[in-house]
């Protein structure tokens, strides 16, 4: 059973996900991708990552307008809802 | 007046532990890296050398070269910065299979959880380049770089096509070498399938009692320069590529022609490279697997090459210490090489006690010995440089699908 994806729950995971990921710096809400140094592979495997908690499906289009960690949050928990 | 490349750094990571020092000092002490039956780098840390990002971006071979690399810029002063323009430097690194750990990993991944689990990492961390590119990355390498993937020959193929980078003035300095972390459940098989590694678990080169190679892991990296524009930055010169030679068996996917004829051509083609005679040598850095094939073509061929020299030089094998790093043994055997000669001593050949028939060279089996310059006969060195009297060595690496390389250094 997937995790009920609450914008706690969601950001506990993608907060936890990113770290192990090797982001650079504090990873926050309004932490840009760009500041953190994760890129598209980073965020595939951050997308895996999601897919298996939440089982919500995130495709390299949905992601590829997304500046920073709070709006990928926002998005997991729009679309799980 | 052709350009001459020198070598001003050097780093490995081997079985014997992290650092060439431990290499050298423990293979020359009878120190044996190999523990039941594979030669493992079970002092390696990658968070030493690697950020979080970077050991997750990097599989263990490619790990291996890092630090490896890192070792040699800090020895020849790079660390401080590159000496050259970005653009002029190359990057060489030699691998026998690439990430297969990384590839069997992801494998299972596949097979347990299906594709969509399967990490976007994979194809990054198992291509055979990845450590060439990694390392070019890491240090803001512009130049020639790539990967060089020719079995049990590409470390020491990856020294020569540096070494001709620079000589052509493609380059005025590269990053050279070869890593390897083969020691996997598919590999591990596969060579046994094939009768290649040893079942008793023993690496004893030339010994009648040989049965096959023990595979080890680790990398071996140098850094050559053109010799002029590193004498003018003032670099310590550790030494010299004096030659490189390399031929193909055009024979057999695994097994090498037995005569030895296109290994000793290798042999011939690096002394004449580096314009020096047979008696020249002072010490034979062999490949000496511990196969009852190679072993055997390898000693035709350095009779072939060498002629009565043969007899009278010492020939010892790393891979008594280390086990066979695969991609990697050609680049750390030239580092081994390269130790052996700023220490004036042939290292042993371990575990060397039983004579074989038609094996009857002097493999140094009773721990290691000083090296002696030109083994006490008229020396007919080359008469164009400064370092007349110098020990040379000839480095061997032959790899499966007949490829042979011979590098010739000098310290």
């Amino acid at each position: 059973m997937p995790t009920e994806a609450t914008t706690q729950s969601v950001e506990q995971v993608i907060f936890d996900g990113l770290t192990e990921l090797g982001a650079e710096g504090e990873v926050t809400r309004d932490a840009t991708f760009e500041d953190l140094d994760v890129d598209s592979l980073d965020l595939v495997e951050l997308a895996q990552v999601i897919e298996d908690e939440f089982g919500v499906e995130l495709q390299g289009e949905d992601v590829k307008d997304l500046r920073t960690v709070g709006e990928v949050i926002d998005l997991v928990v729009q679309r799980a809802s | 007046m052709s350009r001459r490349v020198v070598i001003t750094g050097t780093g490995a990571v081997t079985p014997l532990g992290v650092g060439a020092s431990s290499l050298i000092d423990g293979w020359a002490a009878g120190e044996c890296g190999l523990a039941e039956g594979a030669g493992r780098c079970s002092d390696f840390e990658p968070t030493e050398f690697l950020s979080v990002k970077e050991a997750r971006r990097s599989d263990r071979f490619t790990q291996f070269a890092i630090a490896a690399c890192q070792e040699a810029f800090d020895e020849s002063g790079w660390s401080a910065g590159l000496p050259y323009e970005s653009g002029q430097i190359g990057c060489v690194v030699g691998t026998g299979i690439g990430g297969l750990g990384s590839l069997e990993e992801q494998e299972n991944v596949l097979r347990e959880r299906g594709p969509r689990s399967v990490s976007p990492l994979s194809v990054p961390l198992m291509m055979g380049n990845a450590a060439a590119a990694t390392l070019a990355m890491r240090h803001g390498i512009h130049g020639h770089t790539y990967g060089v993937v020719s079995a049990c020959a590409a470390g020491a193929q990856a020294i020569g096509a540096a070494t001709r980078m620079i000589e052509s003035g493609d380059a005025e300095a590269a990053i050279a070498g070869g890593a390897e972390a083969a020691i996997t459940g598919l590999a591990t098989a596969a060579f046994a399938a094939m009768g290649a590694t040893s079942p008793t678990g023993i690496s004893r080169p030339f010994d009648a009692r040989r049965d096959g190679f023990v595979m080890g892991e680790g990398a071996g990296i140098l850094l050559l320069e053109e010799a002029d524009a590193a004498e003018r930055r003032g670099a310590e010169i550790v030494g010299e590529v004096l030659g490189y030679g390399a031929t193909s068996d055009a024979h057999h996917l695994t097994a090498p022609e037995p005569s030895g004829h296109e290994a000793a051509r290798a042999i011939e083609l690096a002394l004449d490279d580096a314009g020096i005679a047979p008696q020249d040598v002072d010490y034979v850095n062999a490949h000496g697997t511990s196969t009852p094939l190679n072993d055997r073509t390898e000693t035709e061929a350095l009779k072939t090459a060498l002629g009565d020299h043969a007899w009278r030089v010492p020939v010892s094998s790393t891979k008594s210490a280390i086990g066979h790093l695969l991609g990697a043994a050609g680049a750390v055997e030239a580092i081994a090489a390269l130790g052996a000669l700023d220490r004036g001593i042939a290292p042993p050949t371990l575990g060397y006690e039983e004579p074989d028939e038609g094996l009857d060279l002097d493999y140094v089996p009773d721990g290691a010995r000083s090296l002696v310059g030109g083994n006490g006969n008229p020396s007919s060195r080359r008469g164009n440089d400064a370092e007349n009297g110098a020990l040379i060595a000839i480095s061997n690496a032959f790899g499966f699908g007949g490829h042979n390389a011979v590098l010739c250094l000098t310290r």
